[in-house]
């Protein structure tokens, strides 16, 4: 990264493919435009919460969602920089049902200088009918100086009250 | 091994995505300290390296269901009504360690702190607070 380097044009994967974990549970690009992400967690065995019911974990709901919420930050700002998740608020409505892939689509709706407002839905069969909601606010590198300029990442880490 | 301790190991070997994660358990008494070792798949952002937020929102969340699990000695798991995730430090390439707290449990909600920690445990690098329900066939 020595050259600035754009966020995803709509459209366009973009940054999940970049990260390992995204790429372990197979989460799998949707569509995405300006603010806006939208990705799938395909249904997997090994990643039941309760082996009881059948039901994918809550826990890579939270993922899936973590995971959005940064996609849809990357598309709401011009060009690719750090970000590090603030805080995440989750709320359950309901299990997914057993053997569904999960969707999540994420609004980054405000971006201001070092912060990004998410908001996030994960659903099953119907949008309409969503298995979780989330609210989240990103760290987003500030650009004073350092827009483009490759900068480290670790930059932001102490933005989020690192060592 | 107590019959608390064979309940935990019993189970977290039970959950999929908890034998995924990598994700263990030890009890000192009725004190339990959940246990991440650091592995590539939980990577989130490999430039840094960081573990991917979402792998702790989950260990955490795991952390708080398992904890109520073994004090109230459920058959069935608790399940999540809302949780929140505060991130106070980057989560490096280390094992990394949660111990949760009870705060209040009533017949139907548990309300729970988790605590997430790497190297010192004075300095966590994660919090989650949250609401479970503990009947899981009653709708929320």
């Amino acid at each position: 990264m020595s050259n600035r380097t754009d966020s995803p044009k709509p459209g366009e994967r973009g940054r999940f493919d970049w990260s390992p974990h995204a790429q372990a549970l197979g989460f799998e690009f949707v569509s995405s435009e300006k603010a806006w992400a939208t990705l799938k967690l395909p249904f997997r065995e090994d990643l039941v919460g309760d082996p009881d019911s059948g039901v994918i974990a809550g826990g890579a709901v939270t993922a899936l969602l973590d995971h959005v919420c940064g996609h849809a930050v990357m598309m709401a700002i011009d060009f690719m920089t750090p970000i590090a998740t603030l805080d995440l608020r989750i709320d359950y409505m309901r299990a997914a049902e057993p053997g569904l892939g999960v969707f999540a689509e994420a609004h980054c709706y405000k971006v201001t200088r070092s912060i990004a407002f998410v908001r996030a839905s994960a659903w099953d069969k119907d949008k309409g009918d969503p298995v979780a909601t989330a609210q989240a606010a990103f760290m987003i590198n500030s650009d004073s100086g350092r827009r483009g300029s490759g900068h480290p990442p670790e930059a932001t880490s102490g933005q989020a009250g690192a060592r | 091994m107590s019959d608390a301790a064979e309940q935990l190991d019993a189970l977290l070997s039970r959950i999929p995505y908890a034998r995924y994660l990598g994700m263990r358990a030890e009890l000192a008494g009725d004190e339990m300290t959940a246990i991440l070792p650091f592995a590539t798949h939980l990577i989130g952002n490999p430039t840094l390296p960081a573990i991917h937020g979402g792998v702790l929102g989950a260990f955490m969340e795991m952390t708080a269901l398992a904890q109520i699990s073994i004090m109230q000695g459920l058959t069935r798991q608790p399940r999540p009504i809302d949780i929140s995730v505060e991130y106070l430090r980057p989560a490096r390439p280390l094992t990394t360690y949660a111990r949760a707290e009870i705060r209040k449990i009533g017949r139907r909600i548990a309300n729970v702190h988790v605590e997430a920690w790497q190297e010192t445990r004075a300095n966590p690098i994660t919090l989650l607070r949250g609401h479970f329900l503990l009947s899981p066939k009653e709708e929320i």
